[in-house]
C-alpha cells in the first residue's frame, strides 16, 4: 500500500469521490462528458499551478500574486499579435510567453534589488500590470484566430488535446524538479536558503529563473484561456489567484517550501473543477456553492494534516 | 518553526541596526504619511481642512481596523487571506440582522469571533498552513454573506449611523478614531506583559513554549483579536456606507497586509507596530484615491500609482535598514 503513503493520491481520491457523487446524482448520465469538461478546465489551473508550485517551493513567503494580472495582460498581448490570423498563432504565443517572462523578471527585480517581500512585491507589480492592461486593452477588438480557438477546444476520443499536452508538460516539470540541477536547487533553497548558498547553489539565478518561469506559464495560460473562451479580457485571470495557490497546497506541496509535488497539482485541479461541477449539478445557489467550496478546502487540508514541526 | 532563520541571511535584524537607523525606520511610516499629506496640501490646499479630512479619511477607519486585525495574525507568523470577505460578511449581518433583530445579530457576530478563535486552535493543533485555511474561509465568509444578502441592500442600524456620523469639534472624527485605535492597541500589545507574550509567540515560539506558556492560547487569542477587529471594521464600514454588499470588503485582504508591512511590520518574527499599522492604513487610504484624484492621474493608471507608492515606500524602508546594519 505504498501508494497510499504518497500525499498526492488523496487529491485524486477526492476528485474521484466528487465525480462518483455527481454521477450518482444524475443517475449515471453525463459522467464521461463531465470528465472531458473537467480536464479542459483543469488544464488552466495546472499550468499556473505548476508555476506557483515552483515559486512556493522556494521557501516561506515566496508566492506570485501577479498571476491574474499577468494572465489578463498576456491574453490581450497574444490576441493583438495574432490579429485574428491563423498564420500568426506561433508569434502570438511567443509574445504571450515573452510578456509573462518580462513580468516574472520584473517581479524578481523588485524582490532582489529592492528587497521587498515577494507577497507585497508581486501584489504591487500586479497593480501596475493591471493598469497597463486596462490602458492597452481599451478599444481593442480581441478575438482569437479561428484556428487557435479550434485548437484549444480540440478533443481526441473525448480527451482534450490541451490536456494531453499538459500531461506531457507536467511530466517534464516533474523531471525538472526531481532529476535536474535546477529543480534540486529550488528544493534546496526552500529547505534552507543559507545552507543551499553555502553548498554552492546559485541562489539568485535559481530564484530569478523560477519567478521568470512562473511568469511565462502565466503568460501561456493567458493566451490559451483567450483561445478557449474566445476572447481576452482584463479579468480573465481573476479566479486563478486563489486557485493557483489552492491547487498547489491541496496537492501536497509544503507552503513552508522545500517540498513540491507535481502529480498533486493535477489531482487538486481536477478535484476543484469537479467540485464546482458537482455543486452546479446539484443546482445550489452561488452562496451555498462558495460556502461548501470553502468548507471542503478547509476540511481537506485538515484531514490531510500539516507538516510536522521538525520538517519545517 | 525555524522558518525565520532563512530570512536572517538577507535582512539585518533590528538589534544589529544603529540607533539612528532604527529611529529612521520607525519614523518611516509617519514620514510616508507626511509626504502624502504634503503632496495633497500642495495640489489642493483646500483639502487640508476639517471638512476635507472628514471626507478624505472617511473610509480610513474600517481600513485601519482591518489592518489591525491582520496585524494580530501576522504577529503570530500567520497570514489571514479571509479578512476582506469576513468584513463583507460582518457588513451583511450588520445591515440586516443587527438592525432587525439586534440580539440575534449580536450573537451571530460574537459567534463569528468564536469561529476565528477556533481557526487559531485548528491551525495550531493540526499545524496547518494558515494561508490555506484562511483561503478556504474566505470562500465560506463570502458564501455566507451572499446567503444573508443576495443583492446589495439592507440598512445600517440607526445607532451605528449616528456613531459614524459623529462630528466632534476641532478635529475630524476619523482622525480621533485612528488615534484612539492606535493607542488602545499599542498599550494592549506593546505595553502589557501578555502583549509581549503574544508577540513572543511569533518571535520565538519554541522558547515561549519551554517557558511554560501555552502556544495554543496565544494563537487562539491572536485569532480572536483578529476576529474582534474584523467585526469592528465591518460595523464601521456599514456605518459609513449605510447599506451592505457581500463584496464590499473584498479589497481589504490585500490592503490590510500592505498596511501592516507599510507600518513597519514583518511577516516573520512577531515584529509588528500597531501605531505603524494605523499610519500605514491611513497612508493607503489617502494615497488610494484623494491624492491620485488631485494629481489628475487618469482612472486607468490609479491602480498602478497605488502599486508604485507601495514599492517606493518599501524600497525606502529597506535602504534605511541596510544602511544602518
Amino acid at each position: 500500500m505504498a501508494i497510499l503513503a504518497r500525499p498526492w493520491i488523496w487529491s485524486f481520491i477526492g476528485a474521484a469521490l466528487v465525480w462518483l457523487a455527481t454521477v450518482a446524482f444524475t443517475g449515471g448520465h453525463g459522467g464521461g462528458g463531465m470528465i472531458t469538461a473537467a480536464l479542459s478546465l483543469a488544464v488552466f489551473m495546472v499550468i499556473v499551478g505548476v508555476g506557483q508550485m515552483f515559486v512556493i517551493t522556494l521557501g516561506p513567503g515566496n508566492v506570485d500574486l501577479s498571476l491574474p494580472a499577468n494572465i489578463g495582460l498576456a491574453s490581450a498581448v497574444a490576441m493583438t499579435v495574432m490579429d485574428g490570423q491563423d498564420s500568426l498563432i506561433a508569434l502570438g504565443l511567443a509574445a504571450a510567453l515573452a510578456c509573462g517572462a518580462a513580468i516574472g523578471a520584473a517581479n524578481y527585480f523588485l524582490i532582489w534589488a529592492l528587497r521587498i517581500p515577494p507577497i507585497i512585491a508581486t501584489l504591487s507589480a500586479s497593480f501596475i500590470i493591471q493598469s497597463i492592461d486596462i490602458s492597452f486593452g481599451r478599444g481593442l477588438q480581441i478575438k482569437p484566430p479561428p484556428g487557435f480557438a479550434a485548437f484549444t477546444n480540440l478533443q481526441v476520443l473525448g480527451v482534450p488535446v490541451l490536456a494531453i499536452l499538459t500531461v506531457l508538460f507536467t511530466v517534464g516539470a516533474g523531471v525538472a524538479l526531481n532529476r535536474m540541477i535546477y529543480g534540486r536547487s529550488v528544493l534546496a533553497i526552500g529547505q534552507n536558503i543559507r545552507a543551499a548558498w553555502l553548498a554552492g547553489v546559485k541562489v539568485g539565478r535559481v530564484r530569478f529563473l523560477t519567478y521568470t518561469l512562473c511568469g511565462m506559464l502565466g503568460g501561456l495560460n493567458g493566451a490559451l484561456l483567450a483561445g478557449y473562451f474566445r476572447g481576452a479580457s482584463v479579468d480573465l485571470g481573476n479566479e486563478y489567484l486563489l486557485a493557483s495557490i489552492a491547487v498547489v497546497v491541496i496537492g501536497g506541496t509544503s507552503v513552508a517550501g522545500g517540498k513540491a509535488n507535481v502529480p498533486g497539482v493535477w489531482g487538486a485541479s481536477l478535484f476543484l473543477v469537479l467540485l464546482l461541477t458537482m455543486l452546479n449539478t446539484f443546482g445550489v445557489s452561488a452562496g451555498v456553492r462558495l460556502l461548501l467550496t470553502g468548507l471542503i478546502i478547509v476540511g481537506v487540508i485538515t484531514a490531510a494534516g500539516g507538516q510536522t514541526p521538525a520538517s519545517r | 518553526m525555524t522558518t525565520a532563520s532563512a530570512e536572517t541571511g538577507r535582512r539585518a535584524p533590528a538589534s544589529a541596526m544603529t540607533p539612528r537607523a532604527r529611529m529612521l525606520r520607525a519614523l518611516l511610516p509617519a514620514l510616508s504619511l507626511a509626504l502624502v499629506l504634503i503632496a495633497i496640501a500642495w495640489l489642493n490646499p483646500r483639502a487640508i481642512s476639517y471638512f476635507g479630512f472628514s471626507l478624505m479619511l472617511n473610509l480610513a477607519i474600517p481600513i485601519a481596523l482591518a489592518t489591525i486585525a491582520q496585524m494580530f495574525v501576522i504577529a503570530g507568523n500567520e497570514l489571514d487571506l479571509s479578512i476582506g470577505t469576513f468584513v463583507g460578511f460582518v457588513g451583511c449581518v450588520t445591515a440586516t440582522w443587527l438592525r432587525e433583530a439586534p440580539l440575534f445579530g449580536a450573537a451571530v457576530l460574537a459567534a463569528s469571533i468564536g469561529v476565528y478563535a477556533l481557526l487559531g486552535a485548528l491551525i495550531h493543533l493540526r499545524n496547518l498552513p494558515s494561508i490555506v485555511v484562511t483561503l478556504g474561509m474566505s470562500f465560506v465568509w463570502q458564501g455566507l454573506a451572499i446567503l444573508i444578502l443576495p443583492k446589495p441592500g439592507g440598512q445600517a442600524p440607526a445607532w451605528l449611523l449616528g456613531l459614524m456620523g459623529f462630528k466632534p469639534p476641532l478635529m475630524p472624527f476619523p482622525i480621533i478614531a485612528a488615534i484612539v485605535i492606535a493607542l488602545v492597541v499599542h498599550v494592549g500589545l506593546m505595553r502589557t506583559s501578555y502583549g509581549a507574550i503574544l508577540r513572543g509567540s511569533g518571535g520565538n515560539p519554541a522558547a515561549l513554549g519551554r517557558a511554560g506558556w501555552s502556544l495554543l492560547r496565544t494563537k487562539v487569542t491572536l485569532f480572536a483579536l483578529a476576529g474582534l477587529f474584523g467585526v469592528l471594521s465591518g460595523l464601521s464600514l456599514i456605518g459609513i456606507t449605510t447599506s451592505g454588499d457581500a463584496n464590499i470588503g473584498n479589497g481589504y485582504t490585500l490592503l490590510s497586509i500592505a498596511g501592516v508591512i507599510l507600518g513597519g511590520g514583518e511577516f516573520m518574527g512577531g515584529i509588528v507596530s500597531p501605531v505603524g499599522a494605523v499610519i500605514g492604513a491611513l497612508t493607503l487610504a489617502l494615497a488610494a484615491s484623494p491624492l491620485l484624484t488631485f494629481m489628475h492621474i487618469p482612472p486607468d493608471w490609479q491602480v498602478a500609482a497605488n502599486g508604485a507608492i507601495l514599492i517606493i515606500v518599501l524600497a525606502a524602508r529597506v535602504l534605511i535598514s541596510r544602511k544602518g546594519s
